[in-house]
């Protein structure tokens, strides 16, 4: 296995201030330690996977990140870890109800079907996933999420609550029980492979390219794997 | 720690040229001895009064670092390696008879996550600065015979935006080594806004990483489809063909009965009708686990006549390195392992 030093950094991107649209903050929380979740009045239709460019000046670069709600739903959500020394979290994590942001339209195409799928994540990657269950429900899907702590492993009574013994929840530097010790990757190198048409993956590009090469090694045809990177 | 002056554009030479009390002209000369004469060290800058050198050398430094390790293969390409921010990154130097091609690193590691990309392996470590990924072409022994820059090593040009425009501008520019923006090409994955600041902030050459026309298998291939799908991209570059837009290459590695077949040619002349372009196709070299195959020669042949016969400017890459692990990323994702206890294999 290659060694390697991931980062929370992510990238920045110059969109064209014509794009994005402001919006009013309806809460801001920090529902884990350094993970908030931000919510605004749904101005759009999505299809629950998409992303959306955030950011606090339209004349900034933007980040992205994908929508965590339900498409029906009036609010929409997304997560975001605190980067202590970043640009734009810093100031997002201090917004009050009422304050304005920018977003960009909904886009992207990291989308599910109907039908039995494994749903790999990290971290907030698991947006996404939120989004589909919330707005479709989780039948047939088994789910992995890795997070370093408990705490991180957002959404878990929901997952639990949908997919019983099909959530399972990673946890590398806590143990509870229930709580698969280690990386989501160790579970899926150890363990039967899950009887999926397809394997969705979202978080860390570390974590993404290990478990691709992982599931191709076990036989998974790539045409099978669909990954959102997380950057 | 003293700050690198490599990387500085000419506003930032004579900003620095300033605070180190010489005229503001001088900033010129710095840049002169840093991008043209290779100076290497302050005291060399004989045409800067003593005392301005000393202030510049107590503030700043050149910032220059030589390649820890290099790789020559058979067929006179060389890989070296910088080490940079914990890691490692390449820099080839591929020689030909009538020019000399230096690909260079943007990124250690990268975020895009490409099937078929070994640098995707060692996950994302840092950007480089404007200086680090400069320094691959000044510290590089074979400079003087450089006449072409291509942003194709490891990392994904346009996640790094402003690192890269700012070593675009020093490359091409009169202060710096003056190389011709044609001669300069910078590769993406499709980062869609971040493209568009670059066709509309520089008048280097621009190359698309397409592999494959079809949505859902592009999807398989490159997760960056899932972002910004190629349809996107390629209405983009459509909408500029009236403005003048420059002629676009389109990378395509060619992988053996996955993206070589009559029905990828037929597609390819319908979603690249309007765009003036050129489709390079290029051999895939192996990497470790990979599902994908190398498409015969043949096949390749057989894919360019396909792709010439519906008006698109076709060219087969030529396979370099193969000796010296060509595939990108490999030589440094081996040295990485290598210096954290590994067997490097």
């Amino acid at each position: 296995m290659i060694p390697v030093r991931g980062s929370t950094e992510k990238s920045v991107h110059h969109l064209d201030p014509s794009r994005l649209q402001a919006v009013r903050v309806t809460q801001n929380v920090e529902v884990a330690p350094g993970i908030y979740r931000l919510s605004f009045p749904r101005p759009w239709e999505f299809i629950p996977g998409q992303c959306l460019a955030l950011t606090m000046d339209p004349r900034r670069p933007s980040r992205f990140y994908s929508i965590a709600s339900g498409a029906a739903e009036p609010l929409v959500e997304v997560l975001y870890d605190l980067v202590p020394d970043g640009e734009l979290t810093p100031r997002l994590a201090v917004l009050a109800p009422g304050d304005e942001v920018f977003c960009s339209a909904p886009f992207g195409a990291f989308r599910d079907v109907e039908g039995p799928s494994c749903w790999i994540a990290t971290g907030t990657g698991i947006a996404p996933f939120v989004s589909m269950a919330r707005s479709r429900g989780a039948a047939g899907k088994l789910l992995l999420h890795g997070s370093r702590s408990i705490a991180g492993l957002l959404e878990k009574q929901m997952f639990a609550s949908l997919l019983r013994d099909r959530y399972v929840p990673c946890c590398t530097r806590e143990a509870a029980e229930g709580v698969f010790p280690g990386r989501t990757t160790a579970w899926l190198a150890d363990r039967r492979l899950p009887a999926a048409e397809r394997f969705l993956l979202c978080g860390n590009s570390e974590m993404v390219v290990e478990a691709r090469d992982i599931l191709i090694g076990r036989g998974v045809p790539f045409a099978d794997v669909v990954a959102e990177i997380y950057f | 720690m003293k700050e690198s002056l490599v990387g500085a554009t000419r506003e930032r030479l004579t900003e620095a040229a300033v605070a180190a009390g010489l005229p503001a002209y001088a900033g010129r000369q710095v840049a002169d001895w840093i991008y043209r004469k290779g100076a290497t060290d302050f005291d060399q800058m004989t045409n800067l009064s003593r005392a301005g050198r000393a202030a510049l050398a107590e503030r700043w430094e050149i910032g220059l670092s030589s390649p820890v390790k290099v790789r020559e293969s058979a067929d006179g390409t060389k890989k070296y390696l910088f080490a940079c921010h914990g890691g490692f990154v390449e820099a080839a130097w591929i020689p030909e008879e009538d020019r000399g091609t230096l690909c260079l690193s943007v990124q250690v590691g990268c975020k895009m996550g490409c099937l078929f990309c070994m640098t995707g392996k060692q996950g994302f470590q840092a950007h480089l600065g404007a200086g680090e990924i400069l320094n691959q072409y000044l510290s590089l022994p074979e400079r003087a015979r450089v006449t072409n820059i291509v942003y194709m090593g490891m990392g994904e040009p346009l996640d790094n935006l402003a690192n890269v425009l700012d070593s675009l501008e020093v490359l091409t520019s009169d202060y710096g080594p003056g190389l011709s923006p044609t001669r300069v090409t910078v590769s993406t994955v499709g980062l869609l806004p971040a493209m568009r600041t670059f066709l509309d902030s520089t008048r280097c050459h621009l190359a698309v990483s397409l592999h494959t026309p079809f949505e859902e298998e592009r999807r398989r291939l490159m997760p960056i489809e899932n972002v910004h799908p190629l349809a996107e991209v390629l209405a983009e570059l459509r909408s500029r063909r009236e403005r003048g837009q420059r002629r676009v290459s389109f990378e395509y590695i060619v992988f053996g009965g996955l993206n070589d077949t009559p029905r990828h040619a037929k597609e390819m002349g319908r979603i690249l009708n309007g765009i003036r372009c050129r489709v390079n196709l290029i051999p895939f070299h192996a990497i470790p686990g990979t599902p994908l195959d190398p498409s015969p020669r043949g096949k390749m042949e057989e894919f360019q006549a396909l792709l010439r016969e519906r008006g698109l400017l076709t060219t087969i890459r030529q396979s370099r390195g193969q000796d010296i692990e060509a595939a990108c990323g490999l030589l440094s994702t081996r040295e990485l392992v290598r210096s954290r206890g590994g067997s490097g294999e």
